[in-house]
C-alpha cells in the first residue's frame, strides 16, 4: 500500500510532464496533420533555457527566492521556446505547406536533429546539474522504515500543471484565439473563409504548444536537476506515446494520455523492472495503434456532413 | 432594381482559372452592382463554384482581375479579401462539425469584432427561427436545411457588403428551399444586401435574381435580366425542361 502511494505520487508527477509536452503534439497533428518530431527537442531546449536563466538569476543576479526564480525562469522559458518553435515552423514546415504529406515530417525529423546537435555543440555533451532547488519533501506516513514522501517539487509540478491546463482550456474554448485555432483545426478553408490568417493561426499553434512543453522542460529540469542535449528523444516520444494512447488531435486525450503513460512508466518500474521502463511505454503505443488507434478519447471518423 | 450605380461593387474581367495544368474559368466577365441579386446558373462542373472561390482568392485567378469597391483583390489573400466584408456560404456548407451553433455563429462575427454580436444574432433568430432551438447543439448534429440555415446566417454574421451563396438549395425540401429563398429577398429588400447567387435549381434562382448569367464549360454563355433568361428557349430546354 505505502509503495502503491508512493509510486501513485511519481507517477502523477512524470505524468504532468508528459501530459504537458503531449499537448503540443496532439494541437500540431490537429491543426496541419503532421507529427511534430522536433517538438521532444523544442522540450529539452527549453530545459536548457531553464537552466541558463536560473545559472544568471542565482549567480549574476543573485536572487535566493526560490518561487521569485521560478516564477522569472518560467516565463523566460516559455517565450523563448514559443520564439524557437515560432521560427522552427517558419523556416522548416511552412515552405512545405501544400507539399506531399511525408514533406513537413521529414524536415521535422531534420529539425530534431539540429536542435540536439546544436544544444551538444553549444553545451556540451555532458549531463548539465543544477544544484537541487526545492529539496524539502514532506513525509506522509511512515511504516517498517520506509516513508511515503511528497515533495515539494512535485507539489509545485502537479499545481502548475493543473493551473496551466486551466488556463489553456479556458483559451482554447473561450477566447476567439481558441475558436479560430479549433476553426482551423477542423475546416482551414472555411475559416479563411470567415476572415481567419491560416498561417498566423497556426503559428501560433507552435507558439503555443511550445509555450506548455518550456513548462514541462522547466520542470524536468528542476525535478531531475540535470539535462542534456539528448533528453529530448525519449521524453519526447514517451509524449507522442501518450497523445497516441489518449487520441491524437483530442487536448484532454493527451492529458489523460501524459498521466497514464506516467504511471504505467512508474508502476512497471516499480513492481517489475526499472530496465524495461521504455519498454513497457513504447509497448504501448504499439498496442494502441494496433488494437485502437483512435485512442481513449479520440473521436470516431464518422461524421454528418 | 434598387440602387444601381455606375461603378459595379463587384467586377470579375478575364478571369482564368486553373487547378494544376487544367483549365476551369477561362476568361470570365460578371458584374455586380450594390444592392442587385445577380445568380450565375449551369450544369454540374461548368465552373460556378469555382468562380465563387476565385473571387475569394482560393484558388486564385491566373489571368484577369478581380476588383471590388474599386479596389484589385485578385492577389489578396483569401483572410485579406474576407475582411473587406465579403462573406461566403460555401458549396457543401463546411459548418464547423464540432463547434456548436452558437460557436459557428461567433466565426462568422470574427472579423466584425463582436460589437453588434447580440444584437445580429437575434436577427438571425429571426430569420431562421429554427436556429434558435439547436443554439447549444453541434454543428454535425444538423439536418441539411438547419445546416444550411447556419451557413447563411455565419455568413451574414459578419455584415457582408456581398453575400457569395453557393447553391443553398441542394438536397433541401422543397418547403425549406422556399424559406431560404424567402429570406434572400427579404434581406435584399429592406436592407439592400448584395448578393451573388449560385444556382442549379434555375427556376426559382432566376425568378428571385434581378439579373443573372449563365455559365457552360467556363464561360459565360448568355447574361440578362432573370425574367429574360427564363423567357429565353435555350435556358428553358437546357435548364428548365424536365422539371426543376
Amino acid at each position: 500500500m505505502d509503495i502503491f502511494l508512493q509510486q501513485l505520487i511519481n507517477g502523477l508527477t512524470l505524468g504532468s510532464i508528459y501530459g504537458l509536452i503531449a499537448i503540443g503534439y496532439t494541437m500540431v497533428f490537429g491543426i496541419i496533420g503532421m507529427v511534430n518530431f522536433a517538438h521532444g527537442d523544442v522540450f529539452m531546449v527549453s530545459a536548457f533555457i531553464g537552466l541558463i536563466c536560473v545559472l544568471l538569476l542565482t549567480t549574476v543576479i543573485g536572487i535566493s527566492s526560490i518561487f521569485l526564480i521560478l516564477a522569472i525562469t518560467l516565463v523566460v522559458a516559455m517565450v523563448f521556446t514559443g520564439l524557437v518553435s515560432w521560427a522552427i515552423e517558419r523556416v522548416a514546415y511552412r515552405p512545405l505547406r501544400g507539399s506531399f504529406r511525408l514533406a513537413p515530417m521529414i524536415s521535422a525529423i531534420g529539425m530534431s536533429i539540429f536542435l540536439s546537435n546544436f544544444v551538444q555543440v553549444a553545451q556540451g555533451p555532458r549531463n548539465k546539474p543544477l544544484p537541487p532547488m526545492v529539496p524539502d519533501v514532506i513525509v506522509l506516513m511512515e511504516r517498517n522504515g520506509y516513508q511515503v514522501t511528497l515533495a515539494y517539487k512535485q507539489i509545485i509540478i502537479m499545481a502548475v500543471t493543473a493551473g496551466l491546463l486551466f488556463g489553456f482550456w479556458w483559451l482554447v474554448q473561450k477566447t476567439p484565439l481558441g475558436r479560430a485555432q479549433r476553426a482551423c483545426e477542423q475546416d482551414r478553408k472555411m475559416a479563411a473563409l470567415l476572415g481567419i490568417n491560416v498561417d498566423r493561426t497556426i503559428s501560433l499553434t507552435f507558439v503555443i504548444g511550445a509555450a506548455l512543453a518550456a513548462v514541462a522542460g522547466v520542470m524536468y529540469l528542476m525535478y531531475y536537476g540535470v539535462v542534456n542535449f539528448a533528453d529530448g528523444f525519449v521524453p519526447g516520444v514517451k509524449a507522442f506515446t501518450a497523445a497516441v494512447l489518449g487520441g491524437i488531435g483530442s487536448l484532454p486525450g493527451a492529458v489523460l494520455g501524459g498521466l497514464l503513460i506516467g504511471l504505467i512508466e512508474t508502476f512497471w518500474s516499480a513492481y517489475f523492472s526499472i530496465e524495461y521502463k521504455d519498454v513497457a511505454a513504447f509497448s504501448i503505443l504499439v498496442v494502441v495503434l494496433i488494437f485502437m488507434p483512435q485512442g481513449l478519447l479520440g473521436r470516431p471518423e464518422v461524421e454528418k456532413v | 432594381m434598387t440602387a444601381a450605380t455606375a461603378t459595379p461593387l463587384l467586377s470579375v474581367r478575364g478571369v482564368k482559372t486553373y487547378y494544376g495544368n487544367i483549365i476551369a474559368l477561362k476568361g470570365v466577365d460578371v458584374d455586380i452592382k450594390e444592392g442587385e441579386i445577380v445568380t450565375l446558373i449551369g450544369a454540374n462542373g461548368a465552373g460556378k463554384s469555382t468562380l465563387m472561390m476565385t473571387i475569394c482568392g482560393s484558388p486564385q485567378a491566373r489571368e484577369g482581375r478581380v476588383t471590388f469597391a474599386g479596389r484589385d483583390i485578385t492577389r489578396l489573400p483569401t483572410h485579406d479579401i474576407m475582411r473587406l466584408r465579403i462573406a461566403q456560404s460555401p458549396e457543401g456548407r463546411r459548418i464547423f462539425p464540432r463547434m456548436t451553433v452558437y460557436e459557428n455563429l461567433q466565426m462568422g462575427a470574427a472579423m466584425e469584432g463582436g460589437t453588434h454580436f447580440a444584437e445580429d444574432l437575434e436577427r438571425m433568430f429571426e430569420l431562421f427561427p429554427r436556429l434558435k432551438e439547436r443554439i447549444g447543439q453541434r454543428g454535425g448534429t444538423l439536418s441539411g436545411g438547419e445546416q444550411q440555415m447556419l451557413a447563411i446566417a455565419r455568413a451574414l454574421m459578419s455584415r457582408p457588403r456581398l453575400l457569395l451563396l453557393d447553391e443553398p438549395s441542394l438536397g433541401l425540401a422543397p418547403l425549406v428551399v422556399r424559406q431560404i429563398f424567402d429570406a434572400i429577398r427579404m434581406l435584399n429588400e429592406t436592407e439592400g444586401l448584395t448578393v451573388f447567387l449560385v444556382e442549379q435549381n434555375a427556376y426559382h434562382a432566376l425568378k428571385l435574381a434581378h439579373r443573372g448569367y449563365v455559365m457552360v464549360n467556363g464561360l459565360i454563355t448568355m447574361s440578362g435580366t432573370g425574367a429574360d433568361l427564363l423567357a429565353r428557349p435555350e435556358v428553358r430546354a437546357a435548364y428548365l425542361e424536365g422539371g426543376h
